[in-house]
């Protein structure tokens, strides 16, 4: 057990949507700094900042980043290599 | 602007003498983008490394050795809250950058954990900024920066990096964490500099 | 994808701390169980704040219900269990998730754990399950405080009576002839009321943070295939400051 603060990755979905036509919790990522892969809804999620803050369940590195200005956001996502979606 | 939910928000208190957009709070919010640092003083470090490639090393003997100063300053978070007149002991950024030879223009702000910030290396003097580390009377816990963090408080709090372990001298403006995702480069709360310009 | 427009069509109180809002929301693409909402305010002078509800309705058409805990320091839960009235328009964001989701054609067995208001999720499972009238067997673990806190409680007794296996944990006060003491969920009760591994169930679990942590890792240390257990934390405020 951990005292950090922090969620799953489903609680990006919102945040997410103004990127991509799917939704994203599903998708499976690649984790840019140790290559693990897994969906990103079990990655986790830091809310108690500037933006959101998804991070790799396996090393903690930032996956993705997302900041929701008036009218405006904005997705970093330099340390996702890959991403997969299903198309059914 | 959205919905306006009425009602909503009125225990939010709001002065004349804050930046656009603030409001008040009495308690300390504490932001985190990561897992906390837990930096052992025995193994904290702080390095200054010039454009040149010199780097400047305190351990905690060396930078605890340095004088003291004891600010009382406002912080102004981005995510709109500030609070009014915290007081801090610190070492003056002014002293640990005083031996060092440098033409650079810019500071690239590199925490434990991994968190960056950038701003110009001139917001860091003039009795401006401080390597903290004591805020209210009580060695500075974790959760807010602790063992030391940087302190500048003129910009937004997020320039004011938890867990500091060093500064880069650099001629070019690079980026930091929240920089490269919308935040502005520079971030005067008075300006209300959140976002990205266009 | 921008943010819809929520009516408030009904409030229903679940427990002193609990309120349900029924929402009619425009252009409401349908939801599954499992996915959540996020609910903006916005003050009179601009100041927003965002945080997320998960959906405790089965699909409905337009009509979302979400049941939201009141945190008492909190910023928005005092506003949405307190001031919101009948006739009050609430901008919302989703359905969103599509992890975290049960839907009718799955037919493996599903269990569900919740830890306090991590129940209302896995209420939208239950209800959807039983809207479809799937043939998935379906358990429900509940674990609560004591029986004030208890969310839903006269549903859940008509549906133990209509055959759903709810068992409850009560941490600090149980029940007269619950035949349990008040505790944690533990390994020893995940296996008497638990699916066991060997039934290939996959597993919802959705509380605060630490409880999803614990009973993830008992589920797993019993047998139970990690990529089948489903978490969904939620924190002290749930949403961004």
């Amino acid at each position: 057990m951990t005292a950090e603060n922090f969620l799953d990755g489903n609680v990006a979905g919102g945040p997410l949507q103004a990127f991509f036509s799917v939704d994203i919790t599903a998708a499976i990522g690649e984790c840019d700094h140790c290559g693990q892969t897994g969906r990103i809804a079990e990655t986790r999620v830091y809310l108690q900042a500037p933006g959101v803050v998804v991070r790799c369940r396996g090393c903690e590195g930032v996956l993705l980043r997302v900041v929701e200005g008036p009218g405006r956001a904005w997705l970093d996502m330099r340390g996702l290599r890959t991403l997969q979606v299903s198309t059914g | 602007m959205g919905i306006v939910s009425p009602g909503f928000g009125g225990r939010r208190r709001s002065a004349p003498d804050l930046p656009p957009g603030q409001y008040l709070v009495e308690d300390f919010p504490v932001l985190t983008a990561g897992p906390t640092p837990r930096v052992d003083p025995a193994d904290w470090r702080f390095t200054v490394t010039t454009e040149a490639g010199t780097v400047h090393e305190w351990d905690w003997a060396a930078f605890r050795a340095l004088p003291t100063e004891t600010p009382t300053v406002d912080l102004h978070c981005v995510t709109r809250w500030s609070k009014l007149a915290t007081s801090w002991a610190g070492v003056s950024l002014d002293t640990l950058l005083e031996d060092v030879e440098t033409s650079a223009d810019y500071a690239y702000v590199q925490a434990y954990g991994g968190y960056t910030t950038n701003l110009p290396l001139e917001d860091l003097l003039d009795g401006q900024a401080w390597v903290a580390f004591r805020y209210d009377g009580e060695d500075l816990p974790a959760e807010h920066g602790g063992p030391a963090r940087l302190l500048v408080p003129h910009l937004y709090l997020w320039k004011s990096a938890k867990w500091v372990r060093g500064i880069t001298l650099t001629s070019q403006d690079e980026p930091g964490f929240w920089e490269t995702a919308g935040y502005h480069s520079y971030g005067d709360p008075w300006r209300e500099q959140r976002y990205w310009d266009s | 994808m921008s943010w819809r427009v929520g009516t408030v069509t009904a409030l229903r109180d679940e427990t002193p701390t609990a309120r349900t809002l029924v929402l009619d929301v425009e252009g409401w693409p349908g939801h599954s169980a499992g996915q959540h909402v996020d609910v903006r305010l916005t003050a009179e002078d601009g100041y927003s704040a965002t945080r997320s509800y998960s959906i405790a309705s089965a699909p409905d058409g337009a009509r979302v219900e979400i049941t939201v805990e009141r945190i008492d320091d909190g910023e928005v839960s005092p506003y949405l269990t307190r001031v919101v009235a009948v006739g009050q328009r609430l901008e919302l964001r989703g359905p969103v998730g599509g992890w975290f989701v049960w839907r009718p054609a799955q037919d493996e067995p599903v269990q569900l754990v919740a830890g306090g208001s991590g129940v209302v999720p896995l209420m939208a499972i239950v209800r959807s399950h039983a809207q479809a009238a799937a043939g998935a067997p379906l358990r429900l673990l509940y674990a609560v405080r004591d029986p004030a806190a208890v969310l839903y409680r006269e549903e859940l007794r008509g549906r133990e009576r209509d055959g759903l296996a709810v068992a409850f944990a009560y941490s600090r006060v149980a029940p007269e002839g619950s035949g349990r003491p008040p505790g944690r969920v533990d390994a020893a009760l995940l296996a008497e009321v638990a699916f066991p591994p060997d039934t290939a169930p996959t597993a919802y679990v959705c509380g605060p943070t630490g409880f999803v942590e614990t009973v993830a890792d008992l589920l797993v240390t019993a047998g139970h295939e990690p990529r089948r257990v489903r978490t969904e934390r939620f924190g002290p405020t749930g949403g961004r400051p």
